[in-house]
């Protein structure tokens, strides 16, 4: 993490959240930690991949830090301001968010003009309609859209134009991070390169921060600057992504990074299957969550939880790689 | 900006269909749809145009001539085209009176059990858990009871009469728009541009009624359209009970009630309101049906 000079713009530090399930009539209500532990710093102009398999806590991650969802434990903070409900009002304009599939998440029944200025509508109630229309128009140029798409429906356009919208209404308000929840992982591999080009080319512009949530490595090893490797709500591996993707520490990182298709095919790959499941969230192995799973595996590990730690980047593992 | 938006249409000849026409378009391909289209359109004309349309009062009793049959039938005569009831009142002119009421009727429970439907669901969609349950067990206690016997204690409560069969009406029709709406508003609730409207600061009363609800009209437009039916329906049945429209209304449920000792001696005075309940009813419904399936978001092509 060297070159970023400037603060943090997210500070998370050992978030957590819970939820509390089932309790109907007849069961007693379960808890399940979706993310437990988790900490990180964001800088503006770098991004920070979350990656893991599904159900590991990734998109719980991404709505804590966008504000949807208060955690139930740790502390969090944006732009230097500690993001607890009360103050949820005033930094909902430093953090926006992309989601996976842009079929639902955009309105249908508004056109994209609407789409775009409803962000300002409700934050910026000083703000004339035709400023409005016009911030609109300059972001749909920002981001590839002909200034004609402005009286559209979004059932007009494709997937990879629907991003497009998403991108450039999660940009309206001119945040300082931009969650991106799975972003490409519902387009064509030909689209996909064409939203992270756009994506890291606005990054470069306007020195955004980006939490990129994401399960396929070859995209992440495309936009990330450091990595957070999850696996059931807690971080196992952290680093930069050059450290991570050449020396994974933990195995199951080795495992992720084993499964990802290299297009090298005189390259020798020595691919690691995990046998099992992923455990379930609502009944964690006390040891190690990824013990019943790893290959290493030990006594210890089945009853001592590591902890994340160690050089050059920090693994949760008793026995790391290398 | 305007000048912006007129030069960006001129120049892109968009085919987009409006909404409207797309809709026709659905809606078209049903042919019992567009039958009832018609037939409600002939029945809201008659109700607006009642006055100039019939030709007596339908309250001025002609001694004259009671019980007269219908004109193609023996002892009819254009005078009385569809004949007379007991007190010599003119059939046609109260029939096409007594559409007025029906739609009066239709209209009045409509907006009214919509409306407040529509506000209980949405509460209970957004609500907490402990409100939702509260609320939706109310409705399910108002609905194990058989509809009309639930708007007849209403009436025997408030006293019979035309605007209280309306409020019992509408009272017993309300929890299927709250159904309804809630059911649509969990649903979309959860989508991702509802989340979105959220994280752009959104508060919960925007959330609503300009965000979620528009994404739920279409379900609740064909319950409208059907549960006009219903409404014209009940009103008629309240009526025939006599805890409806009061006797000199030309209600259609009403006139039912009041020919019923003559239904052997003279058929047409029980025959033609019977078959205007009918005609208007089974319209209304397939218009009802046609309005699913050009609505269903399932059933779109495009």
């Amino acid at each position: 993490m060297t070159g970023t000079a400037s603060e943090p713009v997210v500070v998370a530090k050992a978030l957590g959240r819970d939820y509390s399930v089932g309790g109907g009539l007849f069961s007693r209500p379960a808890t399940v930690r979706a993310v437990a532990g988790t900490s990180f710093e964001l800088y503006p102009g770098r991004t920070l991949a979350v990656v893991g398999e599904s159900g590991c806590g990734k998109s719980t991650l991404a709505r804590m830090v966008t504000l949807i969802e208060e955690p139930t434990a740790g502390a969090l903070s944006i732009d230097g301001h500690a993001a607890i409900p009360a103050n949820w009002a005033g930094l909902r304009e430093s953090v926006q968010i992309v989601f996976q599939d842009p079929y639902g998440s955009l309105n249908l029944r508004q056109r994209v003009g609407a789409i775009l200025e409803e962000p300002l509508k409700i934050n910026r109630k000083d703000m004339s309609a035709s400023a409005r229309a016009e911030k609109a128009r300059e972001m749909m140029r920002l981001v590839g859209l002909r200034p004609e798409h402005y009286d559209r429906y979004p059932h007009m356009f494709s997937g990879g134009q629907r991003q497009r919208i998403a991108v450039a209404r999660a940009l309206m308000l001119e945040p300082k991070v931009l969650v991106l929840d799975e972003p490409v992982s519902a387009l064509d591999l030909s689209i996909q390169s064409q939203i992270l080009n756009l994506l890291l080319d606005l990054q470069e512009r306007l020195g955004l921060a980006y939490l990129f949530i994401s399960h396929d490595l070859s995209v992440v090893r495309h936009v990330a600057d450091d990595l957070i490797v999850m696996y059931l709500g807690r971080p196992v591996e952290t680093g930069p992504k050059d450290a991570v993707f050449a020396a994974p520490r933990h195995p199951y990182t080795k495992a992720l990074l084993s499964a990802t298709p290299s297009a090298d095919p005189a390259g020798r790959r020595e691919r690691i299957k995990l046998e099992g499941e992923l455990p379930s969230p609502l009944a964690v192995p006390p040891g190690c969550p990824f013990a019943p799973r790893c290959w290493k595996a030990q006594p210890r590990c089945r009853a001592e939880r590591p902890e994340l730690q160690g050089a050059p980047h920090p693994a949760a593992c008793f026995f790391p790689e290398a | 900006m305007a000048d912006a938006s007129s030069q960006i249409a001129s120049t892109v000849p968009t085919s987009r269909p409006g909404r409207l026409s797309e809709f026709w378009r659905y809606f078209k391909e049903n042919r019992g749809a567009v039958i009832g289209l018609y037939i409600f359109a002939a029945f809201v004309l008659i109700a607006l145009g009642a006055d100039i349309l019939a030709p007596y009062d339908p309250t001025a009793q002609n001694r004259a001539a009671t019980l007269v049959p219908p004109v193609w039938q023996e002892g009819g005569s254009w005078s009385f085209p569809l004949g007379t009831d007991p007190l010599g009142r003119d059939m046609l002119s109260r029939l096409l009176h007594g559409a007025r009421y029906s739609f009066f009727v239709g209209i009045v429970v409509v907006v009214v059990a919509s409306f407040g439907g529509i506000l209980i669901g949405l509460v209970a969609g957004f609500a907490p858990r402990w409100l939702d349950t509260i609320i939706m067990r109310l409705m399910d206690i108002i609905l194990a009871f058989p509809s009309l016997l639930l708007a007849l204690v209403l009436v025997a409560i408030l006293g019979p009469s035309l605007t209280n069969a309306m409020i019992a009406i509408a009272l017993v029709l309300q929890p299927h728009y709250v159904r309804l709406t809630r059911a649509s508003v969990i649903n979309e609730r959860t989508k991702d541009y509802v989340t979105s409207a959220r994280v752009a600061g959104a508060g919960r009363l925007r959330l609503m009624f300009i965000t979620v609800l528009p994404n739920c009209l279409a379900p609740i437009i064909v319950q409208a359209a059907l549960s006009f039916s219903t409404a014209i329906l009940d009103a008629a049945a309240l009526g025939f009970l006599g805890m409806g429209a009061q006797p000199p209304t030309p209600e259609w449920g009403t006139m039912l009630a009041e020919a019923r000792e003559f239904i052997l001696r003279a058929w047409w005075v029980v025959t033609f309101p019977g078959l205007a309940i009918l005609v208007t009813v089974l319209a209304i419904n397939l218009m009802g049906d046609g309005l699913r399936d050009a609505l269903d978001p399932k059933l779109k092509r495009s």
